[in-house]
C-alpha cells in the first residue's frame, strides 16, 4: 500500500464526540493547573454523552504526564501520549489519537490542556534553560514577543509588510470576540487603538500580542462507528499532519516561512484529499498578530507576503466569505500558554451549529492550524460534518 | 558589584571554548571537520553531517544584522540594562546565525536595517565572562 493509500485509509475513521473548556476560563487564582484539567475533561466527557470511566486513552502535553492526568480522574489508561512541542501538541495529539484509535489501541481518547497561565497556582518552573541561559537571556531575551518579533521584522523587510496591516488581525479577530460571550476582551477595537497601545517589544504593541489567562479545554474521540451513538454530531478527523522544524530561533532555516507549517499542512490535506483552498472556517495560532498571515502563507492559501491580506480586506471577518478566528482568538478570547486545545473546540462547535451569534452559516470544512514554540512545530486538522 | 545582566549559565562544557573566547576578545564558532561547515550553537555532533569530529575557529566578528526589535521592557528581573535596548539576530559571515543586543546606534527602527552590515565587540560582565555584542560597522549614527 502507498504511503498516501496509508493516510486515507485513516480519513474519516475517527471523530471528535465531546469538546469543553473548564468550567471558567479567565482570571482563576483559585483553581490549580490540575483542575483545570480535570474539569475540561469531566465537561467534554459529558458533553460526548459518555461516562469518564470509559476512558482509556490519555493525550496531553504541558508540565502533567498523563499518567497525572489519569490518575486524577480515577482512569487506568491503556494508552498514553504526552508530546510536548509547544502549544500545538494539542492540535498533533489529535492525529495521534486518529491512529491509536483506528488500531483499537484505546477505545476513547480525551486530548487535555490545563494551564494556570496567569495566576501560575500548582505551576512548577523547572525547565531545562542552558541553551537560552546562555545564548539568550544575557541579551535580554525571554518572553515570546522577544522572538516573534525577530520574524515579524524580517518578514516587513523582506516583503513590505507594515503595522497597520498585522494591526487589521486584532481589529478583525476583536469583531469575533464581540460575538462570544465567553471571550475575555469583547470591546470594538480599531487599527488606531492597536498602533497607540502601549509598546512591548517593537514591532510589537500589547494588542499585537495575545492575552494571558487561565484555562483547561479538553477534546474527546472515539472510533466513527462508535461516534454515531454519542451526544451530539460527530465531526469527522478528514485529516491531520504535523511538522517540527527548531526549537531555537537561531535555527530556523528561513526565518518568514515555517517549514513545519508547510509540512503539517501538506500531509493534513493529502490525507484528507483536499486543496487548501477548499475551506469555509479557518481557525489559526493567534499568538501574536503576525502569526495567522505567516500561517496562511506556510499553508499555502496565501503568497509569500500576501496572508495580511485576508485580514485587511474583510474577508476573515463575521459575514466576509472565509471567516477566521471565530472564538476571537488567542488575541481576545484566551491563551492560556499553549492555546492549541481551543482552536479545535472552535471548530467542533462551529460544525456542530453551535456558536449563536457567531455561527459561521453551513461551516462544511474546517482547517484547524496552530503552532508549537516561534514557528518551531506545527499541527493541522482537516475536520468535516460528514465522511 | 551589582550585573546588570544576567551572566551566561549553566555554561555547559560543550560550549566552554565559545565563552573561554569570548573572555580573551575573540569571537570563536565550532567547525565540522569532516564537512568543513561552521555552526552555532556548540554541540558534539555537526548538524550538517552528524560528524563527531568537531573543531573550533576564530570568526571574522563580521556579519550582518539578519532581523532585530526594540524592547521597551524585559521579562527578566536579573536584566537591568535601561530600555529600550535594541535585540538582535545577527547572520556571522562564515554562515550561523546568533542572537545578541545591537549596541552603538539609537534604538529607533528609522535608523536600523536589515541586512546592516555589523562587527563584534565585547562586553565585559566579570574577569571571567565577556559577552559578544556587534555594532554598525563604522560606527552608527547615535
Amino acid at each position: 500500500m502507498s504511503d498516501l493509500a496509508k493516510l486515507r485509509e485513516l480519513s474519516n475513521s475517527v471523530c471528535i464526540v465531546g469538546v469543553d473548556e473548564s468550567d471558567e476560563i479567565g482570571t482563576l487564582p483559585g483553581k490549580s493547573q490540575l483542575s483545570l484539567h480535570v474539569e475540561a475533561i469531566t465537561n467534554a466527557v459529558r458533553d460526548a454523552g459518555l461516562k469518564v470511566s470509559e476512558v482509556d486513552g490519555i493525550f496531553t502535553a504541558g508540565q502533567h504526564s498523563p499518567a497525572t492526568i489519569g490518575e486524577a480522574i480515577g482512569v487506568v489508561p491503556r494508552y498514553v501520549d504526552g508530546t510536548t512541542v509547544g502549544g500545538c501538541s494539542f492540535i498533533i495529539m489529535v492525529g495521534h489519537a486518529v491512529l491509536a484509535l483506528h488500531h483499537g489501541l484505546c477505545d476513547v481518547a480525551v486530548v487535555s490542556h490545563g494551564e494556570s497561565g496567569r495566576s501560575g497556582v500548582g505551576v512548577s518552573p523547572r525547565r531545562d534553560t542552558a541553551l537560552p541561559g546562555q545564548f539568550e537571556f544575557p541579551y535580554g531575551f525571554g518572553g515570546a514577543p522577544t522572538y516573534f518579533g525577530l520574524i515579524t521584522t524580517r518578514h516587513m523587510h523582506e516583503h513590505g509588510t507594515t503595522l497597520e496591516q498585522w494591526a487589521q488581525v486584532a481589529v478583525s479577530t476583536r469583531k469575533w470576540a464581540a460575538l462570544n460571550p465567553k471571550a475575555r476582551n469583547r470591546d470594538p477595537l480599531t487599527v488606531k487603538d492597536v498602533l497607540d497601545s502601549r509598546p512591548v517589544v517593537w514591532p510589537f504593541n500589547i494588542l499585537n500580542i495575545c492575552l494571558v489567562t487561565d484555562a483547561g479545554g479538553a477534546v474527546v474521540l472515539t472510533r466513527a462507528d462508535r461516534a454515531k451513538d454519542c451526544a451530539k454530531r460527530p465531526v469527522y478527523v478528514r485529516g491531520a499532519g504535523e511538522g517540527s522544524e527548531h526549537v531555537m530561533l537561531t535555527q530556523m532555516r528561513d526565518l518568514t516561512f515555517s517549514e513545519a507549517t508547510r509540512r503539517s499542512g501538506e500531509k493534513a490535506f493529502a490525507m484528507a484529499g483536499v486543496k487548501a483552498t477548499d475551506f469555509n472556517h479557518i481557525m489559526l495560532y493567534d499568538a501574536f498578530t503576525s502569526g495567522p498571515p505567516l500561517m496562511l502563507e506556510a499553508l499555502g492559501l496565501a503568497k509569500r507576503g500576501e496572508g495580511v491580506h485576508f485580514f485587511a480586506e474583510g474577508r476573515s471577518t463575521p459575514g466576509g466569505k472565509l471567516p477566521i478566528n471565530t472564538n476571537g482568538g488567542g488575541l481576545s478570547y484566551t491563551h492560556s500558554g499553549m492555546y492549541g486545545i481551543f482552536p479545535i473546540i472552535e471548530a467542533t462547535r462551529q460544525l456542530r451549529g453551535e456558536c449563536g451569534a457567531r455561527q459561521v452559516p453551513n461551516t462544511k470544512l474546517s482547517l484547524v492550524n496552530g503552532m508549537g514554540g516561534m514557528l518551531s512545530a506545527a499541527g493541522t486538522l482537516v475536520l468535516a460534518n460528514d465522511r | 558589584m551589582d550585573l546588570e545582566r544576567p551572566l551566561p549559565t549553566p555554561i555547559t562544557p560543550e560550549c566552554r571554548p565559545y565563552w573561554e573566547g569570548a573572555r580573551d576578545g575573540r569571537l570563536m564558532i565550532p567547525k565540522c571537520r569532516a564537512c568543513g561547515k561552521p555552526f552555532m550553537y556548540p554541540r558534539v555532533a555537526c548538524p550538517f553531517c552528524a560528524s563527531r569530529d568537531i573543531g573550533w575557529v576564530q570568526a571574522t566578528g563580521r556579519g550582518k544584522l539578519f532581523s532585530f526589535e526594540i524592547a521597551h521592557q524585559i521579562l527578566n528581573k536579573a536584566f537591568k540594562v535601561k530600555t529600550p535596548v535594541v535585540l538582535a539576530m545577527i547572520e556571522l559571515e562564515e554562515g550561523p546565525r546568533i542572537l545578541t543586543n545591537l549596541v552603538g546606534i539609537a534604538p529607533d527602527p528609522k535608523q536600523i536595517r536589515c541586512d546592516m552590515p555589523v562587527e563584534v565587540c565585547f562586553e565585559k560582565l566579570t574577569d571571567q565572562v565577556s559577552l559578544p555584542m556587534f555594532r554598525p560597522v563604522g560606527g552608527g549614527a547615535r
